[in-house]
């Protein structure tokens, strides 16, 4: 039964799964284009109670006229969405409610009545009146070719629209404020962006369901944005992943009888926002974890080179250095100074022997510029009267892998003209570079 | 009535939710020069400005640019909104929106050419940013946003500037960049008002100064009306009487 579903499926040699197919595909992707200006308006949830606000449309559309067809439904579902749109507006410009609790008023209100609406349908009706419970979850299953015709039209508009005022959204999005000053009507274009996101919303009705459809907006959208940081990318991205849900979902909810297609489109944007958030190249949560994990890399081993200048220095010798010693300078156990040890011979930076370590050429210069930045900043905070002298290691600790050659030049600059310091002395391995030691001037 | 005057500010004052912000404004910007205006934190600098651009309703007076109404005239405005007003993670690289200072000339529906690109391009030299052209804006600092922000003014090509807070949390060489663009904007004849808030540069970066608390305290060059006398009445004493009357006036209006 499963498989045989399936490869009817796959096949597309029946009509209506070309119809279905082709339908939730439009749906899934007007929903990720319009979604990514919507999240980025923060204007997602707006979209939430337009689509629950639509209910009590659909079931007074059907009461009134008598009819089931798409278009008159979907009229009374726009009427009364946008009304509730409306009502939210005055509430938040006219009472001291804000905006998140008069969405939350509005969407349950509305919501409520929808449903007490489609209840007296169910119990009033004909023999024809079931079926308008599937602009509750949604069921993909049941567009038609006019249905298909009806959408597709209204999804090319949308495109259309998207296409040819995507500046004005981008300059909306980004700063109203300005884009009014070069005389264009913010509050047209708002409007437009308002209306349009709207349409998708009462477009991706039938297939998806009241209460999912907004999660068709945010998820694509949101999935998306973890992807690019140019906004041409990102819809259509957003439309991308929409896309692939709403065939994706609508495939495995004709699979097995009575599944709404509402949710399995969602679970599965859901799975796309998911891979995103953890495997994005740079904004992924991987990356993250990988940058920092390099990060504190970087830096215990700047410390383990300072630490060999720094006790040379204090020794007097250029000898090589035993892990004891090491561990003691510092202040960490000898097993974990064995390892940095090994990870930077391997990079070449030390040589060891018999447990015992030397710098190597490339070493000793990453571990002199380590020790000029640390010095340099403790000298500045110290001079600067920002910090006690024995209070400024601590902060060189942490900013010493941070200070760019460029941070550096600047400091030594400063030093040199305000102190009168000579920035060749700062380093000095086997010198007397000992009244710059830690804990300031001796 | 003078009609030479880049900014004419007459009677102007200003309400957020009935609350007055601003009384009775009279003020004329004077041609070519680089103007700072000054004031406590509240005293309506920004509603100021933003009153001149019509961004915000005035409750009585009008504002003449040039002689002109504000709508005729907003192609010769150059505006550089404050830095934290814009969410910066948005996705665009810098190039995008210092090209947005283009869309003015660009108009509905279209997009930009390549002489507007040609433009931004040039702009973002000027703050020295080119390198940064492909950035997106959230991985710029504080300092480079702020340029990026100038830049997109410059990209306008208006013939007055006005900038609220253009100087406010950058690195003293974004400082310096930026102070060298204003007075070069004023070498070609343009006059640039700018919201400061920096009373120690005031004498060395400004011309003409405006002294601003709820109400025109003083306005005019800067040696002249940057005294002692004029500072203790701006920022001097906590509440004055204006917003206590504006404060009361609100609460009246929020009873009835």
């Amino acid at each position: 039964m499963l498989v045989e579903n399936a490869l009817r499926f796959l096949s597309l040699a029946d009509a209506n799964v070309r119809f279905v197919l082709f339908g939730s595909l439009l749906i899934g992707a007007t929903g990720g284009l319009l979604g990514s200006f919507a999240v980025l308006r923060r204007r997602s949830l707006v979209g939430d109670a337009l689509a629950h606000a639509a209910l009590p449309g659909v079931a007074l559309a059907y009461l009134w006229t008598g009819s089931k067809a798409l278009p008159v439904l979907l009229t009374g579902a726009a009427i009364s969405g946008v009304l509730g749109v409306l009502v939210m507006q005055f509430i938040i410009n006219y009472t001291r409610v804000k905006a998140d609790s008069a969405i939350g008023i509005v969407l349950s209100v509305f919501f409520g009545v929808g449903i007490v609406l489609l209840t007296h349908v169910q119990r009033v009706g004909s023999g024809n009146q079931s079926g308008l419970d599937k602009f509750l979850f949604g069921q993909a299953a049941s567009l038609v070719d006019d249905d298909l015709r009806v959408m597709s039209v209204l999804a090319g508009l949308i495109i259309l629209a998207v296409a040819l005022f995507f500046k004005e959204f981008k300059a909306l999005i980004f700063d109203a404020d300005f884009l009014q000053t070069l005389g264009y009507s913010a509050r047209w274009i708002d409007a437009l962006l308002m209306g349009l996101i709207a349409l998708t919303v009462i477009v991706g009705l039938q297939a998806v369901g009241v209460v999912l459809i907004a999660a068709m907006l945010i998820t694509p959208a949101v999935a998306a944005r973890f992807w690019t940081e140019h906004l041409h990318k990102m819809v259509l991205i957003a439309a991308a992943f929409g896309g692939l849900s709403g065939v994706v979902g609508t495939f495995i909810s004709s699979l097995v009888p009575r599944i709404p297609t509402g949710p399995v489109m969602v679970l599965i944007a859901t799975l796309c926002f998911v891979v995103s958030a953890l495997f994005a190249p740079q904004r992924g949560v991987l990356a993250r974890w990988r940058r920092q994990r390099h990060n504190s890399r970087r830096e215990s081993q700047q410390h383990f080179l300072r630490a060999c200048i720094e006790l040379q220095e204090k020794l007097g010798t250029s000898r090589s250095l035993a892990v004891e010693e090491l561990a003691i300078e510092m202040g960490l156990s000898p097993d974990r100074v064995k390892r940095l040890g090994r990870r930077l011979a391997a990079k070449g930076l030390v040589s060891s022997q018999d447990g015992r370590f030397t710098l190597t050429d490339p070493g000793a210069e990453e571990g002199l510029f380590v020790v000029k930045s640390h010095r340099l900043w403790e000298h500045y905070l110290y001079y600067r009267a920002i910090l006690d002298a024995d209070h400024v290691d601590r902060p060189a600790d942490e900013v010493e892998h941070l200070l760019t050659p460029e941070i550096i030049a600047e400091l030594e600059d400063i030093l040199q003209r305000e102190q009168g310091l000579d920035p060749a002395r700062i380093v000095n391995i086997h010198g007397t570079g000992s009244h710059y030691r830690r804990g300031g001037r001796e | 009535m003078n009609s030479l005057h880049p900014i004419q500010i007459h009677d102007m004052t200003i309400a957020y939710h009935k609350k007055p912000v601003l009384w009775d404004v009279d003020l004329d910007v004077p041609e070519g020069q680089l103007v700072g205006i000054i004031g406590p934190n509240g005293s309506g600098k920004s509603t100021m400005i933003k009153a001149i651009m019509d961004l915000v309703p005035k409750a009585s007076g009008w504002v003449k640019i040039y002689g002109e109404d504000y709508s005729q005239m907003r192609k010769i405005i150059g505006y550089v909104p404050q830095r934290e007003s814009v969410d910066w993670d948005f996705p665009v690289s810098a190039l995008d929106v210092v090209l947005m200072g283009r869309y003015g000339h660009v108009g509905w529906m279209r997009r930009p050419s390549k002489e507007d690109r040609r433009l931004a391009w040039a702009a973002l030299d000027e703050v020295g940013m080119t390198a940064f052209a492909e950035r997106q804006i959230s991985q710029l600092s504080g300092g480079q946003q702020q340029r990026v922000f100038l830049a997109r003014a410059l990209a306008q090509e208006a013939r007055i500037y006005i900038m609220d807070e253009p100087l406010a949390g950058v690195d003293a060489a974004t400082e310096r960049a930026i102070i060298a663009s204003l007075v070069s904007l004023r070498e070609q004849g343009k006059t640039i008002l700018v919201v400061h808030h920096d009373l120690q540069t005031v004498t060395e970066y400004f011309d003409w100064v405006i002294m601003l608390n709820m109400r025109v305290v003083a306005s005019g060059p800067t040696s002249e009306v940057f005294t002692d006398d004029n500072l203790q009445k701006t920022y001097g004493g906590r509440l004055t009487v204006l917003s206590q009357a504006a404060q009361a006036m609100a609460e009246q209006r929020r009873e009835g």
